[in-house]
């Protein structure tokens, strides 16, 4: 049931538990710990620098953690390898888009989906049925996929003569393919005009909708109170507030955060 | 493996050992320079080290001095040394700036992928050892003789004649002088920072393509140096003696740390050395084998090198 | 500057395509022309006309057309070293044009298959056996692959231009071992490699000496087997994972691609087909010695795949068509041959970078291009 400062309640999908990451000298997480209901849309906000990406890098493998331990329905993430940590249902975007750009909308998205795919060179060589079983599957999904964010017309393009826009959702299809449980969106609406984000609102809840958990980093104030249910702050690679959209706007810490204040005076 | 004969002639095998190293460490300056400042390996540049070993035969034979001719005054000899290095430093400089702009510059301007550069220097190195093979008809020109190659010093088993010494000192002192000139002198600090953050050096109004025509044209006369130092001790060159030289000095190059000028002669010195001990062990014909097993090995489990890479805060 | 933290955001060899791109249009619009027109025919067509093609090429041996055969050497022979340059190609195609990895050292796989058929097949060999040519071919393959991975294992993970040196180093290390081992015996190498079997009706050997044109049949055929087979792969997951690693590696990590299992794959498949071909070639020679593997051959058989058009198959086999028989032809130029390689190679990557045959995806896009506009023509109307 909703209540005030949790949003949405479920079981954790994702515990993100005490984590620190330093690199160097320089603490970019500094033991923090969240969870990831499952069913909710999760914002991660924070000033630049604040260590929202560092925390999905983390998430997803591409950094080891100094510290700390990141649990996927209970499972540890940490140490695993950033294919495994796909397959187990985390999927992601990139803040600068980062598709395949010499292949095909279509084949990119065919890539997320050969995620769940066994098929190796054997398999391949032999036209075994598994590998036919797969390929019409993934093609299918794939189509499908391309349809759901809008941009069935592309299928055909590559990747990198693709609009903006539509390279932006295309790296959606492209995560959704791998059939997450969780979903991370790295600033999806950056360099959207406020059309085009309306629209990957009303998406983002139809990704929640088919019973996919969407975390999501945004800068854009409006839009993270626009449509998650419970939102993370960081600030210097520390946790200052976990709650409720409304409870996260009159919080005088993140208005501090987000404006400046220094913290005594807030 | 013959471990007995190893350690018998252990002092002659550690100096004759280092000043091969001193030889391998000037041309790995070369790949160090340009790595470090473009994060490219100049495939080309063991080329510019073979053409830099006939610039100073054909300077020799302009100034009158030919294979056979009987050894010169000592006062003589500095000047043929001179000219030998003059003519080994014009034609090494030349070709490098002609590497850099025939085949690098144009990439460059389309901001080309590294992989790319690679293909093109592999394509400028086969050029020009062909071209110089055929228009040397592939033969082997013998070099002649500036002095007498004699033991000056024995320290233990180990005879220090005055040919490895001479090399082994005249690579240290170009080291030197390069450190010196890299750290000290304005140009020096423009190829710093261009290796630091080029974009930012370019916004300080350093000019980037003035820089790297510098590295190359220093590249290529260390290179020179070396060819002149090849010339004394081998006493012999080819068109294709290159490829061999090349691949071992960019060896020690990645084994101290590539983009590390003084990485280049920690890394040269050790590879003479652990070639020549690898040959007494395994047998001459195995020397090669040894070397480039090394490089291997090092790629795989250092691939930063024994001093890590770095040439913008580089000490020399 | 830190170096080490240099982390690449697109593979190595996904910047290499990169630098594919300067494309010229009107050309790859022409092509495109061609490819839509030939994908729109019937399957029965296409599937008869490349038989047709494919019966012209067994049949190129007895053609007596005119300019092509090679007025100073066995044609059939020459066709024989052209099928092998164009399998290799084919085999380093899968490595550096599929997963973008550049390996200088691929000579190393060719001497390792050469080797092996030599070394356990000839009776002059102390480890000779007494398997018929049929099962040392298995075995010449496998010890390539094995090869492979045992280089590919540790050093994958290397950034690109190191992991190019690497192999190149490998490539002299097999060298350096056929000069100085005992049983690869240096120059004088290793005679009475064993021949395929078969035997005309009058009893002489089927692939004999004289008639060359056996070996040639045979090496074409096994072009065909594996060409469609490397087409079956890149159709499919393996081949996507690629060229996804090719693109850009770390993406391709995070969206479930094993990037290195598929890595070494690719290096395993194309050191098979490489050994495969220095198998046929030593089959054909009868003898080998360490003379035939330098690395000057290496960075021919890269300049062949990369003058034809990484990542393509009729680019590559153009390229390795070039490469083998234009020296052959005109043989009194032989002498120049390399040169005038290194001076293409420079011109090729500044002037035409996607190589001869640009690879097949822009063309496939161009054509969608233009029949989009022509369905939107057609809607106005």
């Amino acid at each position: 049931m909703p209540d005030a400062t949790t949003g949405v309640a479920g079981p954790p999908l994702l515990e993100v538990d005490d984590v620190t990451m330093q690199f160097g000298g320089v603490t970019a997480l500094d033991h923090i710990s969240f969870e990831v209901r499952r069913g909710e849309i999760l914002g991660l906000i924070g000033p630049n620098g604040a260590g929202k990406t560092t925390c999905f890098n983390v998430m997803t493998g591409v950094f080891q953690p100094t510290s700390g331990e990141v649990r996927l329905n209970g499972q540890k993430l940490v140490s695993r390898s950033r294919h495994q940590i796909t397959r187990l249902g985390i999927a992601r975007t990139f803040q600068n888009i980062r598709l395949f750009p010499e292949m095909t909308a279509l084949e990119n998205v065919q890539v997320g989906g050969d995620a769940r795919h066994r098929t190796s060179v054997p398999g391949a060589l032999l036209r075994l049925p598994r590998h036919r079983r797969e390929e019409r599957d993934g093609r299918t999904q794939a189509f499908e996929l391309l349809d759901f964010m809008g941009i069935p017309h592309a299928a055909n393009s590559l990747a990198r003569n693709l609009p903006y826009g539509d390279q932006r959702r295309l790296e959606i299809a492209r995560a959704l393919a791998t059939g997450p449980e969780l979903l991370c969106l790295d600033e999806p609406a950056a360099g959207f005009n406020p059309a085009e984000k309306e629209e990957l609102l009303a998406l983002i809840r139809r990704i929640r909708d088919r019973g996919q958990t969407v975390l999501l980093i945004e800068h854009d104030m409006r839009l993270v109170m626009g449509v998650t249910d419970r939102i993370v702050v960081l600030e210097f690679g520390r946790k200052i507030a976990d709650a409720a959209p409304a409870a996260v706007r009159a919080d005088p810490k993140v208005v501090a955060a987000y404006l400046g204040v220094p913290e005594d005076a807030a | 493996m013959n471990f007995e004969f190893l350690f018998a002639n252990i002092g002659d095998l550690t100096v004759t050992g280092l000043s091969q190293g001193a030889i391998y460490a000037l041309i790995a300056l070369g790949y160090t320079l340009v790595y470090g400042l473009l994060k490219l390996i100049n495939f080309a540049h063991s080329e510019v080290f073979m053409m830099g070993t006939f610039g100073a035969l054909f300077a020799w034979q302009l100034v009158g001095l030919h294979e056979n001719n009987p050894i010169p005054s000592v006062p003589m000899m500095i000047v043929y040394l001179l000219v030998g290095l003059v003519g080994a430093a014009v034609w090494s400089g030349v070709t490098a700036l002609a590497v850099e702009f025939v085949a690098y510059r144009p990439l460059r301007r389309r901001n080309a992928p590294r992989l790319v550069f690679l293909i093109t220097a592999i394509g400028a190195s086969l050029a020009i050892s062909e071209a110089v093979g055929i228009a040397t008809g592939r033969q082997q020109f013998g070099m002649p003789d500036l002095f007498k190659t004699t033991t000056l010093v024995t320290i233990g088993d180990a005879h220090i004649t005055n040919l490895d010494l001479g090399v082994i000192v005249a690579a240290i002192v170009m080291m030197v002088v390069l450190d010196q000139f890299i750290n000290r002198t304005r140009l020096g600090r423009g190829i710093r920072a261009v290796a630091q953050d080029s974009d930012t050096a370019a916004l300080m109004g350093i000019n980037k393509n003035r820089v790297i025509v510098l590295t190359f044209v220093l590249g290529g006369v260390m290179a020179g140096a070396a060819a002149l130092l090849y010339n004394l001790k081998i006493g012999v060159t080819r068109a294709d003696i290159g490829f061999l030289l090349g691949i071992k000095a960019f060896t020690a190059a990645v084994l101290g740390g590539i983009g590390n000028l003084r990485g280049a002669l920690l890394g040269g010195l050790a590879l003479g050395l652990v070639e020549n001990y690898g040959s007494a062990l395994f047998g001459t014909s195995w020397r090669d084998v040894v070397a480039f097993a090394v490089l291997v090995i090092i790629l795989m489990f250092r691939p930063t090198g024994l001093l890590g890479e770095s040439l913008g805060k580089a000490r020399a | 500057m830190s170096t080490g933290g240099d982390a690449p955001r697109r593979s190595a060899g996904g910047r290499f395509v990169d630098g594919l791109r300067t494309v010229d249009e009107r050309r790859v619009a022409g092509l495109a022309g061609i490819r839509s027109r030939w994908r729109a025919l019937p399957l029965v067509v296409r599937i008869a006309a490349l038989a047709a093609v494919a019966v012209f090429f067994y049949l190129l041996p007895n053609l007596a057309i005119p300019l092509i055969p090679t007025p100073d050497t066995n044609f059939a022979s020459v066709l024989f070293t052209v099928a092998v340059y164009v399998l290799v190609a084919v085999g380093l195609n899968v490595v550096i044009g599929l997963a973008g990895l550049l390996d200088l050292g691929y000579i190393g796989f060719f001497a390792v298959g050469a080797y092996s058929v030599a070394i356990f097949g000839s009776p002059a060999s102390p480890l000779a056996t007494k398997y018929p040519w049929l099962m040392l071919i298995p075995i010449a393959i496998a010890v390539s692959m094995v090869s492979g991975v045992i280089l590919g294992g540790p050093t994958l993970r290397l950034r690109g231009d190191y992991l190019a040196i690497v192999t190149l180093g490998f490539g002299e290390i097999v060298r350096l071992i056929a000069v100085n081992w005992s049983i690869t015996n240096g120059q004088i190498g290793i005679p009475n490699v064993p021949a395929p079997p078969g035997k005309f009706p009058d009893g002489s050997p089927l692939f004999g000496v004289i008639d060359t044109r056996p070996f040639y049949w045979l090496a074409l055929t096994v072009v065909l087997i594996c060409m469609f087979g490397v087409k079956l792969l890149e159709n499919s997951r393996v081949g996507r994972s690629w060229l996804a690693i090719r693109e850009d590696e770390d993406a391709a990590e995070l969206m479930g691609v094993p990037s290195f299992k598929f890595k070494l794959w690719a290096f395993a498949i194309g050191a098979g087909l490489g050994g495969l071909s220095g198998a046929l070639f030593a089959s054909r020679q009868g003898f080998i010695n360490s003379n035939s593997f330098d690395v000057l051959t290496s960075v021919l058989f890269v300049a062949a795949v990369v003058l034809g058009g990484a990542g393509n198959l009729a680019g590559v086999t153009l390229g390795a068509v070039l490469i083998s028989y234009l020296p052959e032809r005109f043989r009194g130029a032989a002498e120049y041959r390399f040169l005038f390689f290194g001076l293409a190679l420079i011109a090729i990557m500044i002037f035409r970078p996607q190589g001869l045959i640009p690879s097949r995806r822009r063309a496939v896009e161009l054509a969608d291009r233009k029949r989009e506009a022509e369905e939107e023509v057609t809607a106005g109307a």
